[in-house]
């Protein structure tokens, strides 16, 4: 399968929708470019399946490889792996599940769909880049249309939030920038390329100047302690598609590059500095489900909770042990899928009642049945029952965690395991208080589920139902990426 | 033995039903939808009675003792990347155990399923109640075949997810709401245990999976054991820590003291869901976990195994002191359910491994199961009596023997046999749990047969109370309807035969410890003492409320603050609520959302208020006025000039 597939489908349909003459085609090209890229990711998922099949698992498939700028060595490198192809086919999964939410946008219907399209665009490019200034510009790509659409569509103190977001992700970006810059000029022939640089063994003393810095800008895209500020009201400010594709991809940008790049790349540090790593997604998650439980606001109970949930991926990342890594990938996938379909729900719920306070709500099972199951499913999922995604995630990295002995290690096993606790009281008090109990009079006329928004839930639902009752196929899917990476810290 | 097809389809009707009645949207409240999910019952009982035939009556016998079969096994999430790694398995496994657990959870829920069409007729949300009836089961049934001790975690999450559905199924009143959160929070707290004791068990013992796992941790070379033995933490053994923690979370599904705290709100659900979940089924959860460990527990650690059997104690004594004083008859019946639970627990915690010495193994089971036939008796008499009186407290009863004489003569054998009376089915198993704790740990002994006679006085009274006391006056209704459909009263006909009967299986045939049948004999001899205070017990319940009197009112002021710390259930509600409510809300989520408003959030904030307030200043030097840029000029060369000059020193 040709990779170059997935940056020109949403290319085209950005050109298409420049074309387009009103609100209508603007909608159906966006919904139809996104149904594409859903198709293709899936038959990218199967041909690799196929490739797969009996053969000793490579480092990267379809790789292609352009001339980009020969003098510096930069080639526009793109191929994948298991890890890559799930992040995708999250994407692509979340992408269609936005688009076709927009309905309710009637303020420049175009630009908007314009920047979601950029914004997959530029998730796409990140994931599938080998050559790792092409993954920044790629990086970057996904940040300006957040800033965008947060300051154009979105509510509340939007100027604020996105001002705040766009600064401290780009702050990440700057550290990023250092740390790939340090390391280009310290290997010999200078180079980008993930896999070449895979290959040599880089020098202790560049390994502990470039982790860090890589680290935590990745981190901060993933909201590590205590960079994570920009989250919830990033997410609490944004249009409802908006918070989707930030809560179920952006920051999934970074937990990816904190793996694939920082980790990988830099395996002699990360194990030094795991006892960083380890203690402050620790707190992250313990701490990030305190502050949830006093929030106010679905929407801020939703993105403090993606601090909590998130936690986990660097604390998977952190342990470095087999079952946490593919813990944290989990984990990515499943939180991806979650938080857009609680945010999508948060939508659908403040379309109708017109507040987000969870105080001013109840008894909504009534008059809005769909809804209110769907909220009822995705809280379970948030706390991870059996049955949905996220408890194949927290699992993992549960029992991946406590393969790794030692106080410090077990210590913050017991703690991100305690959090399980914590979730389940404020997801309960904001979910049964929105669900159940007694009906305002004030709501008693609103209306359930619209036929689109029901689509949107089930296309969701069924990708956490897909991974929560039969895990085998997505544990197999990234199973060699992972083995690649826990196999670089064993040598050490 | 059956075929594999047969024993999946035991768990996967109720979640068919469950699927089919959940998706079908407003159709479901047809009455057709309450005999559809019943009739997949009845299949799913009928298969489990052709499943346990056939395992007892042969395929599951090796030698002269039976076996765990294993007849399915799947690996659904491994957790490394090597195949002998750790590993969530989904398996079924057979064993005396488990197809006894299969039979209790099939038998009581259809018999549930057929009482609730009656007596949820009409009901809003009817299909949905069946629903969530069917999930439920699936999930107790998953729950009990399970071959992974993470698999039986994963079911355990589900059941308590259905039991918190179902406590809240009246989701519009606050008090259902709450209890239904309670139940949740409480045993999610200890499920935390739960996953804990798993995380250090299979650490230790290198897998997941219970046969592997009772293997490598009871057979005194292996190195496993030796590891889990050596390796301390705070003083006690890391096996100890995981049989303790596994066992916490088993404490709060049971509702032993002191998590015991949900059981008496949850009895908010529906009446046929408490008899069902917080009666027969979900509550013994905990004991099964312990029995299915068992070998580990008796083998490995005895201690635990010790301070296991004084939590069932102390819980038995406690719930039954509560009992006394409770007016609501559910709440009594919930109390007495913990009760009961506690002597099954207490019967474990006596019982050794080896043949000859594990009577208490058996007991507890067999008490398992009569207590689910007569408590969920009990619990569907209630709710008959709730039906017709529309009012769970006692006041509101009174008499009504001649109204409801079917209900009458079934709840007075059900009362008769879970206070021990000789030849029903409480006698037998509750005979044999006293006497194995008379062999083998007399302080244990002592309690529980104080309990056990308290047990024969809370339970009449509450019977008292409700069949005579005063005479019935209707209060507001004239529209009677009977005792119900018969779709109301065949469950309790066929559950009382059950209260009669179920005493003479032989039980130590089929169920033992290890495994091999045993033959247990009545001691007469023995059963005079626990029969003849059971006897006093229903006599002090007859002198104090066979009749209205003031008698009860003097006993309590006599009693005083003994009494109302009782009635008031020893204030751990209370404890729990300050707890949650002032250190958990009003501490840690507190200062945590201060520390992020001010101090984490504040650094960001004012970082950029300081980057701007610097961009203020320096922004001043660029005025555009000819003469300040020459002034900066000649600074700026003097500057350099006097810099080269340094540098020239060097």
């Amino acid at each position: 399968m040709n990779l170059v597939i997935f940056l020109i489908i949403p290319l085209m349909t950005v050109v298409l929708l420049l074309l387009a003459r009103n609100a209508m085609q603007v909608r159906a090209l966006a919904i139809a470019g996104a149904a594409v890229q859903a198709v293709c990711t899936v038959i990218l998922y199967f041909s690799y399946r196929n490739i797969m099949q009996g053969q000793e698992p490579g480092l990267l498939y379809f790789e292609q490889s352009f001339p980009f700028y020969p003098s510096w060595n930069i080639s526009f490198h793109i191929g994948v792996d298991g890890i890559s192809i799930a992040m995708m086919l999250l994407t692509s999964w979340v992408v269609l599940a936005g688009v076709l939410i927009s309905r309710n946008i009637t303020d420049r219907v175009k630009e908007y769909h314009v920047m979601l399209l950029l914004l997959s665009l530029g998730a796409y490019g990140f994931f599938m880049s080998v050559d790792l200034l092409i993954q920044f510009f790629f990086l970057e790509l996904a940040v300006i249309p957040k800033y965008l659409l947060i300051a154009i569509w979105g509510s509340g103190k939007k100027t604020y939030s996105a001002n705040k977001l766009a600064l401290l992700l780009m702050g990440g970006s700057a550290l990023i920038l250092v740390g790939l810059l340090m390391m280009y000029y310290s290997i010999e022939p200078h180079t980008f390329n993930w896999k070449e640089i895979a290959g040599i063994s880089l020098p202790i003393s560049l390994q502990m100047v470039c982790f860090p810095l890589l680290f935590l800008g990745f981190g901060i895209f993933s909201a590590i302690f205590p960079f994570h500020t920009w989250v919830p009201d990033g997410h609490s400010s944004a249009p409802t598609a908006g918070s989707m594709f930030l809560a179920g991809i952006s920051m999934k940008l970074g937990g990816f590059g904190c793996l694939k790049v920082a980790s990988f790349l830099f395996p002699d540090a990360a194990v030094t500095y795991a006892p960083w790593v380890v203690g402050l997604s620790a707190i992250a998650i313990i701490y990030g489900a305190f502050v949830t439980l006093m929030q106010k606001d679905l929407k801020y109970i939703n993105a403090y909770s993606s601090i909590s949930h998130c936690g986990f991926v660097l604390l998977g990342i952190g342990m470095i042990t087999h079952g946490a890594i593919s813990g944290a990938v989990l984990q990515m996938i499943s939180h991806g899928l979650m938080t857009a379909l609680f945010f999508a729900i948060i939508g659908m719920v403040y379309a109708r009642t017109h507040t987000r306070e969870i105080a001013k709500m109840g008894g909504l099972m009534r008059t809005m049945p769909f809804v209110s199951t769907m909220l009822f499913i995705v809280g379970f999922c948030s706390l991870g029952l059996p049955g949905l995604s996220g408890f194949v995630a927290e699992m993992s990295v549960f029992v991946g965690s406590w393969e790794r002995p030692g106080l410090f290690y077990r210590t913050a096993t017991v703690l991100a395991c305690m959090s399980i606790v914590v979730t389940a009281v404020y997801i309960l008090r904001a979910v049964g208080k929105v669900v159940m109990g007694p009906l305002p009079d004030a709501y008693a006329q609103t209306s359930d589920a619209a036929g689109y928004e029901k689509f949107v839930s089930v296309w969701l639902l069924l990708a956490i139902l897909l991974i929560g009752i039969f895990p085998g196929w997505l544990v197999e899917l990234i199973e060699p990426a992972v083995s690649f990476i826990q196999l670089r810290f064993q040598a050490q | 033995m059956p075929s594999l097809l047969n024993i999946i389809l035991i768990p996967l009707l109720p979640l068919l039903s469950f699927v089919w009645l959940g998706l079908s949207g407003r159709r479901q409240n047809h009455p057709m939808a309450g005999w559809l999910a019943t009739a997949f019952m009845l299949v799913s009982l009928l298969l489990s009675i052709q499943t346990a035939f056939a395992y007892f009556s042969g395929a599951g016998m090796a030698g002269d003792s039976y076996r765990p079969m294993l007849v399915w096994d799947l690996e659904w999430l491994p957790f490394t990347a090597t195949a002998e790694g750790l590993a969530i398995h989904t398996g079924i496994l057979l064993d005396p155990i488990s197809v006894m657990m299969l039979i209790v959870v099939t038998s009581i829920s259809c018999m549930v399923h057929l009482f609730s069409l009656g007596y949820m007729k009409g009901e809003q949300r009817f299909g949905m109640y069946y629903a969530y009836l069917g999930l439920f089961t699936f999930s107790m049934l998953g729950l009990v075949l399970s071959s992974n001790i993470f698999q039986m975690y994963m079911f355990w999450e589900l059941v308590g997810v259905s039991s918190f559905l179902l406590i809240g199924f009246y989701y519009q009143k606050p008090a259902a709401v709450a209890a239904a959160k309670k139940a949740f929070i409480v045993t999610r707290f200890a499920d935390l245990g739960f996953l804990l004791g798993i995380l250090v068990l299979s650490y230790y013992g290198g897998s997941m999976d219970f046969n592997q796992l009772i293997q490598s941790l009871t057979s005194p070379e292996s190195n496993e054991l030796q590891e889990a033995q050596r390796d301390s933490f705070m003083g006690l053994s890391a096996l100890s820590w995981g049989l303790s923690l596994v066992f916490i979370g088993g404490a709060s599904k049971s509702a032993l003291f002191p998590l015991h705290i949900w059981l008496p709100d949850a009895m908010e659900g529906p009446t046929p869901v408490s008899a069902l979940i917080h009666a027969a089924t979900m509550v013994v959860a905990g004991v099964y976990l312990v029995a299915r460990l068992f070998p580990v527990y008796a083998l490995s650690a005895p201690d635990i195994l010790q301070m296991i059997g004084w939590t069932g104690a102390i819980s038995a004594l406690i719930a039954a002191l509560i009992a006394c004083t409770q007016t609501d008859i559910k709440r009594v019946l919930a109390y007495s359910t913990m009760s009961q639970i506690g002597f099954m627990v207490l019967a474990l915690g006596v019982s050794g491994y080896a043949d000859g010495n594990n009577l208490g193994f058996t007991a507890s089971m067999f008490h398992l199961s009569t207590h689910a036939v007569f408590k969920a008796l009990l619990f569907l008499c209630a709710g008959a009596v709730i039906h017709y009186v529309h009012s769970n407290e006692m006041d509101q009863m009174g008499g009504l023997r001649k109204q409801m004489p079917i209900t009458h003569i079934s709840f007075l054998l059900a009362c008769l046999a879970i206070s021990g009376f000789p030849f029903l089915a409480g006698f037998f198993s509750k005979e044999e749990i006293l006497l194995a704790a008379y062999t083998n740990y007399k302080p244990i002994f002592w309690i529980a047969i104080f309990t056990s006679a308290l047990t024969a006085f809370y339970m009449f009274r509450l019977y008292f109370r409700i069949f005579w006391h005063k005479p019935y006056h209707a209060a507001h209704h004239d529209d009677h309807h009977g005792e119900g459909t018969w779709t109301m009263k065949w469950p309790l006909l066929i559950l009382a035969l059950g209260t009669v009967f179920a005493g003479y299986i032989p039980f130590s045939r089929f169920v033992s410890a290890t495994g091999k049948p045993f033959h247990t004999s009545l001691h007469i001899e023995f059963s005079i003492a626990p029969v003849g205070l059971a006897l006093l017990g229903i006599a002090a319940a007859y002198y104090l409320y066979g009749r209205q009197s003031a008698r009860p009112e003097q006993m309590q002021k006599s009693l005083g603050f003994l009494y109302t710390s009782l009635k008031s259930k020893l204030f751990i509600d209370e404890l729990y609520l300050f707890i949650t409510r002032n250190i958990i809300f009003g501490i840690l989520g507190k200062w945590a959302a201060w520390i992020d408003k001010h101090i984490v959030d504040g650094l960001m904030n004012g970082l950029a208020d300081l980057i701007q307030w610097i961009a203020q200043k320096i922004r001043r030097v660029q005025s555009g006025r000819v003469q300040d840029y020459a002034l900066y000029f000649l600074i700026a060369i003097l500057g350099l000039l006097l810099c080269a000059k340094w540098f020239n020193q060097f």
